[in-house]
């Protein structure tokens, strides 16, 4: 969050750019490590249910959202970020940049917490159509 | 003291929150993305104290870059908190955690505004062993706050 609010140009304005991307990144590596093996622990608890879990998905499908913006973050922008690292607001695309990844690391938090809510479960209450399609209700016959 | 958390329950703001199917999940998320401001605004300065990540910058400068996200981290909290505890005050009352979070949150509190930014800002303490204590103390009683504060969920 601190890496995307000064990349948004609106925290840490003090501090170069690339003195937050490089060194609270390596923090933020090993924390994200922490956090796939607790959460592939947590996962296996009820693996079932997490993988047809609507919120689940949709945690997935923002993880690889944010991987593939910090990869073109850093193949692109941020190999100019010596250029432009002491300047208070970043460029538009790093800034833009820091934009999908607040939102898709925000969207991940929500997600996560939601996967305990069990309201659209495939073997709970009634389910639209297009649910059970989004969730993969029928693949392991949960409920057909 | 149990009247005064029944009362809490009864609150009109209370029993909306209880009563909503999605509204307490929504303020969940909202108190979690809070915590990831405030942990953030709070690490990022205890582990520069301990000579680790923003190395480039004073202690001092780190500190004053992170307080206004500290104090909006905590606000948002705060604010989500108070409404998820007046959805279920009753509960907290004979919540274990929530005891254990709430004295855990006051102590951090005072040790955050009253020891730790003092010794942040101070440039003759940088890097000293004080400075160290300091910063692990405030690791120690955050994580306190959040893991008592995860587990009123099981109880």
């Amino acid at each position: 969050m601190i890496n995307d609010l000064r990349l948004l140009g609106v925290g840490f304005r003090s501090v170069p750019a690339g003195e937050i991307t490089i060194r609270l990144l390596r923090i933020t590596r090993f924390a994200f490590v922490v956090m796939v093996v607790t959460g592939v622990l947590l996962f296996y608890s009820n693996p079932l249910r997490y993988y047809h879990n609507i919120f689940f998905r949709i945690k997935l499908v923002l993880l690889v959202v944010s991987a593939v913006n910090i990869w073109l973050f850093h193949g692109r922008i941020h190999r100019r970020v010596a250029e432009w690292q002491h300047d208070a607001v970043p460029p538009r695309q790093a800034r833009l940049a820091g934009l999908v990844s607040l939102l898709a690391w925000s969207g991940i938090v929500v997600a996560g917490r939601l996967v305990a809510y069990d309201w659209f479960d495939c073997d709970r209450n009634v389910q639209t159509a297009f649910m059970m399609w989004l969730q993969g209700c029928a693949t392991s016959g949960v409920a057909e | 003291m149990l009247w005064f958390f029944e009362w809490c329950e009864a609150t009109w703001l209370g029993t909306a929150v209880r009563t909503s199917v999605g509204a307490f999940p929504l303020i969940e998320s909202i108190h979690l993305l809070g915590l990831g401001l405030l942990g953030g605004a709070i690490l990022v300065v205890d582990l520069r104290m301990l000579g680790v990540g923003l190395t480039g910058q004073r202690v001092a400068a780190v500190a004053r870059e992170a307080r206004p996200w500290l104090v909006l981290g905590l606000g948002t909290m705060v604010l989500t908190g108070t409404l998820l505890f007046l959805s279920e005050a009753v509960k907290c009352y004979y919540n274990t955690s929530f005891w254990v979070k709430m004295t855990a949150l006051v102590i951090a509190l005072c040790h955050t505004f009253l020891i730790r930014q003092p010794v942040a800002l101070d440039p003759e303490l940088e890097s000293s062993t004080r400075s160290r204590f300091v910063a692990i103390g405030s690791m120690a009683l955050w994580f306190t706050v959040a893991a008592a504060g995860r587990w009123i969920g099981y109880s």
